[in-house]
């Protein structure tokens, strides 16, 4: 990925590797201060999410004597309705939400490249069917569908979840490559991969598609940030069965015991606020930030 | 003798079948048409196969229920024909009886009827809270559309300004928050810390005993208990239209027709309103429809935070009580009215825009 941030590399760059580019996309980066804490952002949470659970202890038990407190050295966020730490909650609850995010990502991002690329290519017939499924998909309002299939499917994993996330918010992303593999597939380099005859195979994964491994990068994490507020949207409507401790279980919790309306509890029920809030404020940050830096159409000032 | 055969040969492809649907086709106003339909048909079936053919089916599962309750005095047969009643469906008939009968009842607009409360028609259940989430979203849609438009000129306009810096940052960083955590964040702040905002007193479409009517109370009651909704629909949408509306005047200022307005000396007013604004705004319209679409899905949350009496509280409290008739007739109903909005708009655009509307005719 960072390899790719050479939107039209000199040939000194070219050769200087990865380890040359890495340097030059962070310094390039650390240019955009919004971008940089964006990105420091995405750093923390993944650490946060998948490192720290190793390290701390899992507190599970129910305080009856320790509910709603405010924040203290013991508690650094407070407790929640039972009684237990809202810190320890925040640590183990990423997990879950970040894992979803990228799972579901990855998934409509695989079926929109594939079957982007492949309408933009094969053209005909085929291109016209899959951007009429494409548009009929796009028009139906995708919340409303999930939460029908949510209420009927009752998916138990996560994994299950992040697959039909997935399924669902692939459509745009599909028109979006299609065009761009549609203005790709005229330039030269391709045409020349195609007088070779290398093959469809050779000219999608070889030729076009590294072109696009930035626009690529940029609508995956656009895709999360998606996946992220339909998921937690899903589990804050307690349309999923609530088993474990995620940020949208903790929401969902606060919002049915009436949290919202304790003075005391505000810290046990901003705190997953905060969380969601933060991660999607770095994605997006480091995601346009990704935009300007690979774009230097639109760089600097006109 | 070559004008004869060229004639013959004219004659010919106007009688062609084949031709004249070709050119039907490539008129937009059909082809969105034809979308349209298409959507609103593939979500129906969609809605029929979920509800009937999934294995543990709410079917199924109702004809358990009904067994269950009756402690065995209701056999399956009749359990069968009681469950028939309530889907407004014929369990007994093959299954693609069983659909055309589902097609012809929704054309009859028959969504069948409530489980929970017998005899109460599905249609009139939505009919009751659909125009409140049509209000609340349509007027939080529009003034997020014009605001944000008037602000994304702007920007585009006083480039790499005070100005443009606020406005372009804060639209990114506000529409990247859930509109639920806003949601919940105004009433954590607002309604419990500050005790700015009595929303306990807001709940519900209008104060329950008014009397609705073209009143001036009634309206302004309307819009006293939409506000906190429509708000949060204008919070959540504006920055998506400030940030589309400022690259799309960036990019139309560059082009060639705008520098050839300024050289014809017209004033900057005109520019800025009849060539730059006017062909910025077009692509906009149709993201307009499709984030309808988006808004109405998301009501589902704000409504049931705010305890606003629309299709997306009705369809959550269906959910829980498993009443599935409803379910499946709202997830219709708003799906045909989002295609709907969305067939609007592509009819719109095609009036705003004269280049789409001519792109078949231009031989004839």
């Amino acid at each position: 990925m960072t390899s790719a941030i050479l939107a039209q590399p000199t040939l000194g760059q070219r050769l200087a590797g990865p380890w040359r580019a890495s340097v030059e996309f962070l310094r390039l980066l650390s240019r955009r201060p919004v971008g940089l804490a964006g990105f420091i952002g995405i750093v923390f949470f993944l650490l946060l999410a998948f490192v720290a659970p190793l390290f701390v202890p899992f507190q599970n038990d129910p305080s009856l004597v320790d509910i709603y407190l405010t924040p203290s050295p013991a508690h650094p966020l407070g407790t929640d309705f039972q009684g237990k730490d809202v810190l320890n909650q925040i640590v183990f609850g990423g997990r879950d939400i970040l894992g979803v995010a990228l799972l579901a990502a990855l998934v409509s991002t695989v079926i929109a490249i594939t079957f982007g690329s492949i309408a933009a290519i094969v053209g005909g017939r085929l291109d016209s069917t899959i951007l009429a499924i494409t548009d009929v998909v796009l028009t139906l309002p995708k919340l409303i569908l999930l939460i029908a299939v949510a209420a009927i499917l009752r998916p138990t994993s996560f994994v299950f979840l992040a697959v039909i996330l997935g399924l669902i918010q692939w459509s745009s992303l599909l028109r979006q490559i299609r065009a761009q593999v549609l203005s790709l597939k005229e330039r030269d380099y391709v045409e020349a991969a195609r007088s070779l005859d290398l093959g469809l195979f050779h000219i999608v994964f070889r030729e076009i598609l590294p072109t696009m491994r930035s626009y690529i990068a940029i609508h995956f994490i656009f895709a999360m940030t998606d996946a992220m507020y339909a998921q937690v949207f899903i589990v804050f409507l307690g349309l999923v069965p609530v088993s474990g401790s995620n940020w949208g279980i903790m929401l969902y919790f606060a919002q049915g015991q009436g949290a919202l309306f304790f003075r005391d509890s505000i810290w046990y029920i901003l705190s997953p606020i905060l969380a969601i809030t933060l991660v999607q404020l770095s994605l997006v940050s480091f995601a346009s930030a990704l935009e300007d830096i690979f774009n230097p159409r639109l760089r600097g000032s006109a | 003798m070559t004008t004869a055969v060229a004639a013959k040969a004219q004659v010919r492809t106007a009688m062609n079948p084949r031709r004249y649907l070709g050119d039907a086709w490539r008129r937009p106003i059909s082809r969105a048409v034809v979308k349209a339909l298409l959507t609103i048909w593939v979500t129906t079936t969609l809605t029929f196969g979920l509800i009937r053919l999934m294995p543990g089916s709410p079917v199924e599962l109702k004809i358990d229920e009904l067994i269950q309750t009756s402690n065995g005095s209701l056999s399956y047969e009749d359990a069968k024909a009681i469950a028939s009643g309530l889907f407004a469906i014929n369990l007994n008939a093959p299954l693609h009886e069983q659909y055309l009968s589902f097609i012809w009842n929704l054309l009859h607009l028959d969504l069948g009827n409530s489980f929970l409360s017998s005899g109460t028609g599905v249609t009139s259940i939505i009919l009751a809270v659909l125009p409140w989430t049509l209000f609340s979203v349509g007027t939080g849609l529009l003034l997020s559309f014009i605001v944000g438009i008037g602000l994304g000129l702007l920007a585009a306009y006083r480039r790499d300004s005070l100005l443009d810096r606020v406005v372009s940052t804060g639209g990114s960083l506000i529409s990247s928050i859930p509109n639920y955590l806003l949601a919940l964040l105004m009433i954590l702040f607002l309604g419990v810390q500050w005790h700015l905002v009595n929303f306990t007193s807001m709940r519900g479409a209008y104060t329950s005993g008014m009397q609705p009517g073209f009143s001036l109370a009634f309206i302004g009651d309307i819009f006293y208990h939409a506000s906190l909704p429509i708000t949060i629909y204008f919070l959540t949408q504006i920055g998506h239209w400030v940030l589309s509306m400022r690259s799309a005047t960036l990019s139309a200022l560059e082009e060639d027709y705008v520098t050839a307005a300024r050289a014809r000396g017209l004033s900057d007013g005109r520019i800025r309103t009849a060539y730059v604004g006017r062909n910025a705004v077009l692509p906009l319209v149709t993201q307009l429809a499709i984030s309808v679409g988006f808004i109405v899905g998301g009501a589902a949350v704000i409504e049931t935070i705010f305890a606003y009496q629309g299709v997306g509280l009705r369809l959550l409290a269906a959910v829980t009580q498993r009443d599935y008739p409803v379910i499946q007739g709202i997830v219709m109903l708003t799906t045909i009215a989002v295609v709907v909005a969305n067939l609007a708009a592509d009819l719109l655009y095609s009036k705003l825009d004269p280049r789409i509307g001519r792109a078949g005719g231009a031989s004839g």
